[in-house]
């Protein structure tokens, strides 16, 4: 790969991190381009946050190649930090300050800010400009976060798990706040485990499992990948069994046929993105097609039926 | 001060150095103290509590002297609480605040953004300056117009107040920030600092009076800076005469700067190999 370095924005080869025995990272390659919104996914402890936080420079890789803005986290300087955003997980701090009194101070950080109170406005806290920190909700507490990782005017974003814990109204503001990042023309890499978050803001999404990356495309192509399998559902005596076949029409024929008529609870579905990932995360991690476990990780277990996925 | 406009992005090699370390020190300064007075706890336990304790002890002791030649209840208390003051002003603060920032991120958080780290203890050391040099203010007047005791008289005691202000709270700093790396969490942060900053101050003369001590208490107080602050405030406010009630029966300027010096040296030292910009355990 001989890619002007200008255009790569993030570019990891190798990437391996070990806690003692467990090996958190292992192994990853991943590039991220200039002006592009690129989504992390994969459950809890797949190793998206220790990816993210290598690239922040605030944790050591064990081995492998990262470049971030054309340097090395590791000994990247101050004016190297002036160029990156972070909106990290954990936030309840400075709850003795005001929205505007971060902002302000924050903005003193960097050479060349964006003017707070506009910034204040485009994470839509105006009305919460003169409210403390401790008395904010959770998504305003959160847009604030935003707000001093953008404050900076930074070139590159990192956005982790920045939605979780929001009501579905919060979410949707939130979306639109990145789409207005992207806009401007701010790189994003953002770390999730929503896949409808993915779906509507990336322009592509790795899937990340047991620290290595499992899946590399657009959303509409990850989502699109085994559209011609399609999942067949029905009742039989009382049971709900599930078969996938690439052709349904003559499954459902047969069915039919067998019941006489109608097909009790018939659904017909074709794998959405989240079946892929389910699918790809549940590879990786047991190493057979019986995918159980992940299954309480992600955004929305409720409308996937596990019991009797196979074949 | 935030004269920014919205300037085109600017392209990645073009973009300026950040600000340097001393404006962005002070403005960390003026959040710090905003942040330090808006906090009902540290106002009560920490800024107001040397000034509630020696109104506690002039009331509980009335007017009368410390000993037959003693000094008044209210010129022994007035250093001892001025010392009390200066640590608790250093050392509690800090190594509480800075526990509980690095639990809640606020150090991670910075160190992700290109403030210089040396911004943040100006900060922190700003703080300390402006907060205790009003508590003393506060001690001296109250002491002064309330319970009749004689601010330092000469150019001499006023010098001797500075410089054991100036060692002793440098010390308590270093000290304080050094000590935050000990507490695992925010809750147990101030459950591990209190008590120690108790105790020291029961074998230090700040509670008791220092003469008066069991030998083995004097001797264990010596060990540590808050007995050699509060000693050295004493030859401040107190007569010349009273320094024969000192143990050594001088007030030992010369050992008191050198315990105290030797503190802050030590502080130091920790605060290179211990301070840290994420809890234990996590990278």
């Amino acid at each position: 790969m001989t890619s002007p370095a200008a255009d790569l924005v993030v570019s990891i080869k190798g990437l391996v991190k070990r806690y003692g025995d467990h090996v958190a990272v292992d192994g990853l390659d991943l590039d991220i381009s200039r002006g592009e919104v690129f989504a992390l996914l994969g459950p809890n402890g797949a190793g998206k946050t220790t990816t993210v936080e290598i690239l922040e420079g605030h944790r050591n890789a064990d081995s492998g190649a990262v470049r971030v803005l054309g340097d090395d986290p590791r000994t990247a300087g101050q004016t190297w930090r002036s160029r990156i955003g972070i909106v990290a997980q954990t936030s309840k701090e400075s709850p003795e300050l005001t929205v505007r009194e971060l902002v302000r101070h924050f903005a003193k950080y960097y050479p060349t800010p964006r003017d707070p109170d506009e910034v204040i406005g485009l994470v839509g806290l105006d009305e919460k400009s003169d409210v403390r920190a401790a008395k904010l909700s959770g998504g305003q507490r959160r847009r604030l976060d935003v707000a001093l990782g953008v404050v900076g005017d930074p070139e590159l974003l990192f956005l982790d798990e920045p939605t979780t814990g929001f009501d579905p109204e919060a979410r949707r503001q939130f979306w639109r706040l990145v789409r207005d990042l992207r806009a401007g023309g701010t790189t994003i890499l953002l770390t999730t485990h929503y896949l409808d978050e993915a779906e509507q803001l990336a322009d592509r999404v790795g899937i990340i499992a047991r620290g290595r990356l499992v899946a590399l495309d657009t959303p509409a192509k990850l989502g699109g990948r085994s559209a011609h399998v399609a999942r067949v559902t029905w009742e039989d005596g009382g049971t709900t069994r599930q078969e996938r076949t690439i052709t349904p029409t003559r499954l459902v024929t047969d069915l039919a046929a067998r019941h006489g008529g109608e097909v009790p609870g018939l659904q017909i579905r074709r794998p959405t993105l989240e079946d892929t990932y389910l699918d790809l995360i549940g590879h990786a991690s047991a190493g057979t097609d019986a995918v159980a476990p992940p299954v309480a990780e992600v955004a929305r277990p409720a409308d996937t039926e596990r019991e009797g996925a196979t074949r | 001060m935030s004269a920014t406009e919205t300037a085109p992005r600017s392209s990645s090699s073009a973009r300026p150095a950040p600000p340097s370390a001393f404006p962005i020190g002070m403005a960390r300064t003026a959040i710090e103290l905003k942040t330090f007075f808006r906090d009902r706890d540290a106002l009560i336990f920490i800024f107001f509590f040397p000034v509630l304790l020696l109104g506690i002890f002039v009331t509980a002791f009335g007017g009368g002297t410390m000993g037959d030649d003693g000094p008044t209840v209210a010129q022994y208390y007035t250093p001892a609480m001025i010392a009390s003051g200066i640590f608790l002003s250093s050392f509690q603060t800090l190594a509480i605040a800075i526990a509980l920032e690095r639990d809640d991120g606020t150090l991670k958080r910075l160190r992700g953004t290109p403030m210089p780290p040396l911004a943040y203890f100006l900060g922190k050391i700003g703080l300390v300056v402006v907060t205790s040099v009003l508590q003393i203010a506060i001690l001296l007047a109250i002491s002064a117009l309330l319970l009749d005791v004689e601010p330092p008289g000469s150019l001499e005691a006023w010098a001797t107040l500075a410089w054991i202000f100036v060692i002793g709270s440098a010390g308590g700093t270093v000290l304080g920030i050094a000590f935050s790396a000990i507490p695992r969490s925010a809750r147990s942060a101030a459950a591990i600092v209190t008590p120690i900053v108790i105790i020291l101050q029961f074998v230090s003369g700040v509670f008791f009076v220092f003469y008066e001590l069991p030998s083995w208490m004097q001797q264990l107080g010596a060990l540590f800076p808050l007995k050699w602050l509060a000693q050295g405030m004493r030859s401040v406010f107190l007569p010349e005469q009273m320094a024969a009630l000192e143990a050594s029966g001088s007030w030992e300027h010369g050992t008191t700067a050198i315990v105290l010096a030797s503190w802050l040296v030590l502080g130091l030292i920790a605060c290179r190999f211990f301070f840290r910009w994420t809890p234990r355990g996590s990278v």
